[in-house]
């Protein structure tokens, strides 16, 4: 009976990686077949971002139970240290693969200093509270980085918060940071495979932190933190921990997102709470903890508008409509029960239970 | 040298004063019953042993060490476990993996070496599931490990309980109302599991009940707590029988 479960545990995770590369490598084959039209082709990095901020909010929202609305706020700081990075060393690393890689690495480490900064003192709230200051973060984050105006010149580094004037350049200087106008000229380093890729590294971390002593501990939080407490369980260390992480994968969701765009600005429509909002549309809709979910419904509810834009005005009416569906088939009585009974596995696998049973 | 020793404890929540003046001792091995009527502070007792209130005065002594004071997580580590009166389990939780948070600081390895999958957490991993075999066989709850705790029927998830405290290898457990809520023949199922954990963990134990056949029936000493204040104490039959004791919580 352990090893069963165990099995089906690590079975469920193989079905979640080997979807990813069967994605990947149907959406390639459709791409050298010219079928996939260039709008599309457009789309399929952001649709790694969006899955890997899915996943990502998931280990905060599902995983650790915590409400957090400001992801689009670690995003942005991911997106901006890599953009930053990139732009700065464009010359002196010639090579796309290494300077994408640093690039990575400073996001997500910058994005983590953040997630754990914040956290701090955003981890003693909780519920409602927790997601209004988490909200306010992310905006904040947002706000700064447009009154930041950063350039170089042979003197060093110019810092300003009023504009690119006041940061007293020699004339060779270059702005790097053009406050609201943002970061322009990042290389364009990233590609659908490097998200893929991504896509997995950020499945492997969150599914083995999960399935391991550290998200045991988490998941105890979440359930019962007197109870928790009083096992020796240390509350802030694995409330952080969680926390921080989601906060250093948002940072690499950024820096793919930021390397695949000539600008980068932040604007409320990709780093505001907007973002942050359809980031916990994903998680809530793919089911809470459930990390496939979270997945299969960032690829969905990004491609449907897309693909339903023919249908002009009445998309974001479709949109709205499966939204309200999936909620009503996963989350109500009805829909659960209508689930039990027609569902695949009741339908085909039903004498096979049969047989495990006996 | 005792066990447990309790000193002069008490603490006010503003104007009340819930305990006043508590004293015990509790020496290694043994079945200690801790009653009274409702609202006597038998849990604000429990509380203060176990750091999720801090005591006003007083001091508490665990094996020779001093713990008033300290937070929760210091206590269990120094050596107490408890249960809960209303029961706080990980519902979303197998229950293999309740027992294995508890487990928690006894088996350890770093949340890098669980993410990369390092030898060592199979090694663990490995350990820790044997040991939490181990401790569910004991409480007839093997048959269930995988099982989603908050699925347990009630008398297993107080059973299920005291596994998870018992796995963080205390000197001295806390059971608050472990028979609550159980019928007669789980009462008696429950008295023999408490015995056996301490014959066989050589466990000392202190427990809260108002099962007076349970008490009667399991309990060495006993102390009688009332307003607050210790009414009586001693060996089980004496306290039982003591006409302060019958007036104030057994009745005539």
């Amino acid at each position: 009976m352990k090893m069963k479960a165990l099995s089906k545990n690590t079975k469920s995770n193989l079905i979640t990686y080997g979807m990813v590369i069967l994605a990947y490598v149907v959406m390639e084959i459709l791409t050298r077949a010219g079928m996939v039209s260039s709008l599309l082709q457009g789309l399929l990095v952001p649709l790694c971002t969006y899955v890997i901020l899915a996943v990502s909010l998931n280990l905060v929202v599902g995983i650790s139970g915590e409400l957090s609305l400001g992801h689009a706020g670690f995003m942005c700081v991911g997106a901006f240290a890599s953009a930053f990075f990139s732009n700065y060393t464009k010359e002196a690393i010639t090579v796309s693969g290494l300077r994408f890689f640093l690039a990575l690495l400073i996001g997500a480490a910058v994005a983590a200093l953040f997630g754990f900064l914040i956290g701090i003192p955003v981890l003693r709230l909780r519920g409602d509270y927790l997601a209004i200051v988490t909200l306010a973060f992310g905006e904040i984050i947002k706000n700064v980085i447009n009154v930041i105006f950063l350039g170089h010149d042979s003197k060093g580094f110019h810092i300003s918060f009023k504009d690119a004037f006041s940061m007293n350049m020699e004339p060779d200087g270059e702005v790097l940071i053009n406050g609201p106008q943002g970061i322009t000229g990042t290389p364009h380093d990233s590609s659908f495979l490097i998200g893929i890729i991504l896509i997995l590294i950020t499945l492997f971390i969150v599914i083995n932190m999960v399935n391991s002593r550290t998200g045991r501990a988490i998941m105890a939080i979440r359930d019962n933190r007197i109870a928790a407490e009083s096992v020796g369980i240390h509350i802030t260390k694995y409330k952080l921990l969680a926390f921080t992480v989601s906060a250093s994968l948002a940072g690499v969701a950024g820096v793919l997102y930021a390397h695949n765009l000539s600008t980068l600005a932040a604007q409320p429509k990709n780093f505001g709470y907007n973002m942050s909002i359809m980031i916990l549309v994903f998680v809530v809709l793919g089911g809470i903890g459930n990390i496939r979910g979270s997945i299969i419904a960032a690829v969905v509810l990004t491609l449907l508008p897309e693909l339903l834009r023919s249908l002009n005005d009445y998309r974001m009416l479709m949109y709205a409509i499966v939204l309200i569906a999936t909620m009503i088939f996963t989350s109500s009585p009805g829909g659960q029960a209508f689930r039990e009974r027609y569902s695949l596995k009741v339908l085909f696998g039903q004498k096979k239970q049969e047989k495990e049973a006996e | 040298m005792a066990l447990l020793e309790v000193k002069e404890l008490g603490i006010s929540f503003g104007g009340l004063r819930a305990v006043d003046d508590f004293h015990m001792t509790i020496e290694q091995g043994e079945l200690y019953g801790l009653i009274g009527p409702n609202g006597a502070g038998k849990t604000t007792v429990f509380n203060l042993l176990t750091g999720v209130y801090k005591p006003t005065d007083g001091y508490i002594l665990l094996d020779g060490e001093n713990i008033t004071g300290k937070k929760t997580i210091e206590i269990n580590q120094h050596g107490i476990a408890r249960t809960f009166q209303n029961i706080r389990l990980f519902n979303e939780l197998t229950v293999k993996d309740n027992v294995k948070v508890g487990l928690h600081n006894h088996h350890t390895y770093s949340t890098l070496t669980g993410i990369l999958r390092l030898p060592k957490y199979y090694k663990v991993e490995k350990e820790m599931d044997e040991r939490a075999m181990e401790l569910l066989k004991v409480f007839d709850l093997d048959g269930e490990a995988d099982y989603k705790a908050s699925n347990l029927p009630y008398g297993k998830q107080r059973k299920l309980e005291i596994a998870r405290a018992l796995a963080t290898d205390p000197k001295l457990l806390l059971l608050d109302e472990p028979a609550a809520g159980m019928n007669p023949q789980e009462t008696q199922e429950l008295m023999n599991t408490i015995r056996f954990v301490r014959d066989e963990f050589h466990m000392t134990i202190l427990l809260i009940e108002h099962d007076m056949k349970l008490v009667s029936g399991i309990c060495e000493k006993l102390t009688v707590l009332n307003f607050g204040q210790i009414l009586t104490e001693g060996e089980t039959s004496e306290v039982l029988n003591d006409p302060k004791v019958i007036t104030a919580y057994l009745g005539e």
